[in-house]
């Protein structure tokens, strides 16, 4: 989230697009109703009438796959209309800035699109420099090859008579939704969106959010109180465990992670510290080479010396450019060339798409090692539908471990704040810490590779184990205090003394020199230099009374509660909204929230841009970091209803990564399969409900797995209410109990009538038993050019009654 | 006693007190009993703080354990966080469940040998034992230091680690390292799906 929970209270228009927030945050929802409560109007766009929408002051449905088409509209709307925010677009977006004479986009692709290698050579996708290397702008906005001009020839197309088409939602309905929502562009009224997995889960996932991101540009809704892009994450520290990195292509604190291309420290730093010409540009990650050198020495400590690139040399190197996300992983498995394989607290046979090629995957490891609370479909693979135990030889370990509140830790919430919670009792039996279950593999590898010898044993020798653990156990404040990070040396910066073993308070002090570490930048002042944890702060205080609560836990970074917050001033500092002034520059100082960034306002002497991540200072209309274009571009799910994309003769996204295994039947436009289907959570179960399945209170109000369906289509199938049917798509096939209800209604899509069903992916076949299985049987093996996450949320199926 | 048969009783209270009248049934009473006793040990249970395990959204609990038994008896919202305000959905109000009252959880160590059609109890130290082997074992068989162009890569191409965000940061943090040090690149969790 840029913002926070609270401050959505303060917004006058809330878009809840790709969200069932009343349902699966359903406690965010007491502060959509504060808005309300205030005059503030609901939106909710979604396939299916749900409870949000029931509480909507206005509900338009569209089809899975086309939010692209639905906000391509907007930003249309929004633009012809006049209906930007005019100061903020030109001082602190790249919509003045002069795209490159080159570069262009043509029947749905843009220029430097290679078929062979399914992706773009971006070398156009720039600005225009003068002999400086300083871009050139025109900031009336004028120059048919600014930014903002190049924004609307390229939305021309998405007319409501074709964004109706595709989406298939009524004309008049687009036009209500644009028009609620852009009457947020003034400095008076604030707007903000909320998404979730709605928006990510699919082949253009993250340009869908670039959608929404331009959409909150154009209107200035981004930095400022009730406004923002508003992930609601859907897992309780999702949050935290992409901050610290369980993921391949980075490392802790968003720092890219190494690349066989960059075979030394130098070149490695030089790779992820952009530069800039733009003097009024902060640029904070020109700094990253301190974070990375301070992460480093938290991983390696004193065996990491300057000497030894800080034992750069030890971290794993993955090739440029090669995909090694959960999909990947999987097609790879199934190949049978992974042997052994941790899965610690998920639950992949359920959770990944296309779960037959996963279950079989399963079975050619040599090994799986499970770490969780209740036993699942991922531990007990051997034994699930199809599988004959006597034919796996996989050994499987499957580890107790402790429940949340048998722990002491901390969790990270959507809004950024890191709360720290209590062991309230010891756990029961043989169950462990997971962070305990490691420090015991850790050990006895050191103990292995000791006495023992073998492959390039440095890393696992010299990666800390005293870090994480007091007299021997593991101690999540100690690991807390590491990833925080401390001061290794007697230093003075600034004037101000810091004692070696102090914790640094502020990751504005790291330094690559190996005086520091930080296990995590992002969350360095999460202790005080005196070593108190902020994150178990409860203070009440509200300064600006606005609900930042600046004493409740630590929000990364340094505390900051509205990112982006200096963009909602003026560039003299003064506030745009002086009635929710979230920050305002006063007496030569900045009063409210933690500023996002020191130096003052553009205006004023010194002063610097408000968007200090960005290179240049500003946030980009135009973006041409991502792999499948600067600007969001509707393309079809790669399983569509129609055998033509109506907006281009590019049917899916050209920049996906396509698989190719046996168990990867697709059927697009086919005859067979003519549903268009979707997935989703309830407010009973969480994920696939591996957890929640094993709790009578739950069950009891969700047992089984259904399938939701609209009257229409129930009454063309035959179908009833509580039927028992089949649904199948090119993949799989699965049973389970119809429900027929008005909340799905036919779209019309291109002139003809097209239905659309959804099913919850909260069941799997281990327990209640007969109660259904996992609707990721049925999905494809794909995902988002940029993110790979799989598109969960369109793709087509067929229903059939047994 | 269980909330679940508190509800279930509460469900039957209203027919309840009309057989009561009658000196029919004296099941409610004996219900309302027990809920003043657990009530009577709230108050002397020692309180801690935590945070749901289900969304990001992350409201505020307040658990209660017994004194005597050092166990868990109460999961109720902490009025006090901003966020929350006492309230949680249905899966926060049922945190309880995930506690040791609840039978399915899991208490022991339980390996499958390969081709085996059950599991058998182990303990820790056998199970570390084996799979540190196992992990031993794999990396250095299949350990690439250099990869066809003569670059330094330094990985491991057949194991691979997933999981999760339901644990908590400094134990995510210290899979990222643990998993690192092994030479991991195909490392993974729900973030992605
Ligand atoms: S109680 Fe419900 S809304 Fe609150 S964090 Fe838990 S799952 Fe989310």
């Amino acid at each position: 989230m840029t913002n926070h929970w609270i401050d959505i209270q303060h917004s006058d228009c809330i878009l809840i697009q790709g969200s069932n927030a009343a349902e699966n945050h359903p406690i965010s929802f007491k502060w959509v109703m504060r808005a309300k409560e205030r005059g503030a109007k609901l939106i909710h766009v979604d396939p299916r009438f749900t409870r949000t929408s029931s509480k909507a002051d206005f509900y338009a449905p569209l089809r899975s796959g086309t939010d692209i088409a639905f906000l391509g509209g907007m930003i249309k709307y929004i633009i012809d209309n006049n209906k930007i925010f005019h100061d903020y677009v030109v001082n602190y977006t790249n919509a003045p800035f002069l795209v490159d004479g080159k570069f262009g986009f043509k029947d749905g692709l843009f220029t430097g699109y290679d078929a062979d290698k399914r992706g773009y050579d971006k070398s156009t996708w720039t600005y225009q420099k003068d002999a400086g290397g300083i871009i050139l702008r025109d900031e009336t906005l004028k120059n048919p090859r600014c930014v903002y001009q190049m924004l609307k020839a390229h939305y021309a197309r998405y007319d409501l008579k074709k964004v109706s088409s595709i989406t298939g939602t009524p004309e008049k309905d687009l036009k209500t939704v644009y028009e609620m929502f852009s009457s947020t562009g003034t400095k008076d009224r604030a707007g903000t969106i909320m998404y979730a997995l709605g928006q990510t889960h699919h082949t253009v996932g993250v340009q869908n959010i670039r959608a929404l991101a331009i959409v909150q540009l154009l209107l200035g809704n981004i930095g400022v109180c009730g406004g923002g892009v508003n992930a609601l994450r859907g897992e309780p520290n999702v949050q935290g465990s992409t901050d610290h990195a369980l993921l391949y292509h980075y490392l802790p604190g968003y720092l890219a992670a190494p690349r066989t291309s960059q075979q030394t420290l130098e070149s490695y730093i030089k790779k992820i510290t952009p530069s800039t010409t733009e003097a009024k540009s902060v640029n904070w990650q020109s700094n990253y080479g301190k974070y990375a050198v301070s992460l480093l020495k938290s991983w390696y400590g004193d065996a990491a010396t300057k000497d030894n690139e800080f034992g750069y040399a030890w971290v794993p190197k993955a090739d440029d450019g090669k995909d090694y996300s959960v999909m990947t992983l999987f097609d790879v498995m199934y190949a049978g060339k992974i042997k052994g394989m941790t899965v610690f607290g998920q639950n992949p046979a359920c959770s990944i798409p296309n779960s037959n090629k996963v279950r079989a995957a399963f079975a050619k490891l040599d090994w799986m090692v499970h770490l969780n609370i209740f036993d699942n479909e991922t531990a007990s693979f051997w034994k699930g539908p199809g599988m004959d135990p006597a034919k796996v030889k996989t050994e499987v370990f499957l580890l107790p471990a402790s429940a949340s509140v048998e722990k002491a830790g901390s969790q990270t919430n959507s809004g950024r704040w890191i709360q720290w919670r209590y062991e309230a009792t010891k756990a029961p039996g043989d169950c462990i810490y997971a962070g305990e279950a490691i420090i015991r593999i850790q050990n006895k590898l050191k103990e292995l590779y000791k006495k023992e010898g073998g492959t390039f044993p440095e890393p696992i020798l010299n990666m800390t184990s005293d870090g994480l653990a007091e007299k021997g156990g593991y101690d999540a404040e100690k690991v807390a205090k590491l990833i925080n990070g401390y001061f290794l040396a007697d230093v003075e910066i600034g004037g101000k003394q810091y004692k070696k073993g102090d914790c640094v308070p502020s990751f504005a002090l790291l330094q690559a020199d190996g005086t520091t570490s930080s296990g995590n930048w992002i969350c360095a002042g999460s202790f005080a230099q005196d070593g108190k944890n902020l994150m178990q702060r409860r203070g009440k205080a509200d300064p600006t009374g606005l609900g930042l609560y600046p004493e409740w836990s630590f929000a990364w970074p340094v505390n900051r509660r509205v990112l982006y917050n200096r963009a909602s001033c003026d560039p003299t500092g003064k506030p745009y909204n002086p009635k929710r002034a979230v920050l305002e520059w006063k007496d030569g100082k900045w009063v409210g929230d933690v500023p996002d960034g020191a130096p003052p306002p553009l205006a004023a002497e010194g002063g610097k841009l408000p968007f200090i991540m960005k290179p240049d200072g500003v946030s980009s209309l135009f973006g041409p970091g991502l792999g499948d274009g600067p600007f969001p571009e509707h393309y079809e799910p790669l399983e569509s209803p129609l055998a033509r994309n109506l907006m281009s003769a590019q049917q899916n996204n050209p920049a996906i990564l396509l698989y190719n295994s046996d168990k990867d039947m697709v059927a697009s436009a086919d005859a067979r399969f003519p549903i268009v289907m979707t997935t989703y959570s309830s407010t009973e179960h969480w994920c696939t409900g591996a957890f929640t399945r094993w709790q009578t209170w739950l069950t009891e109000a969700m047992p089984q797995a259904y399938v939701e369906m609209s009257e229409e289509l129930a009454k063309e199938k035959g179908i009833k209410n509580g039927d028992k049917v089949r649904v199948e798509s090119a993949r799989g096939k699965l049973e389970c109990v119809a429900m027929v209800t008005p909340r799905f209604r036919p779209f019309l899509v291109n002139g003809k009538t097209l239905h659309q069903v959804g099913m919850p992916y909260n069941y799997g076949w281990r327990f209640p038993a007969d109660n259904g299985d996992s609707a990721n049987l049925l999905t494809p093996t794909v995902g988002d050019a940029n993110a790979m996450t799989p598109e969960y949320k369109a793709f087509m199926v067929n229903v059939v009654k047994v | 006693m269980r909330r679940r048969q508190f509800l279930k009783m509460s469900c039957v209270l209203g027919a309840g007190v009309a057989l009561c009248g009658l000196g029919v049934d004296l099941v409610p009473i004996e219900a309302w009993a027990d809920e003043i006793k657990k009530i009577d040990r709230l108050k002397s249970a020692r309180q801690t703080m935590s945070v749901c395990c289900y969304c990001s959204v992350g409201c505020g609990l307040i658990c209660a354990t017994d004194e005597k038994t050092g166990k868990i008896i109460n999961i109720e919202g902490d009025p006090e966080h901003p966020v929350s305000e006492g309230s949680l959905c249905a899966k926060g109000a049922g945190i309880f469940q995930t506690t040791e009252a609840n039978e399915h959880r899991l208490t022991k160590v339980l390996y499958r040998a390969p081709n085996s059609d059950k599991w058998e109890e182990k303990s820790w130290d056998w199970a570390i034992d084996r799979i540190a082997r196992l992990m031993k074992e794999e990396r250095d068989k299949s350990f690439i230091t250099k990869n066809a162009a003569g670059q330094v890569v330094n990985r491991v191409e057949t194991l691979a680690h997933m999981g999760s965000s339901n644990l908590d940061n400094e134990e995510c943090w210290s899979i990222t390292a643990w998993a690192r040090s092994l030479g991991l690149v195909y490392i993974d969790h729900q973030a992605r799906v």
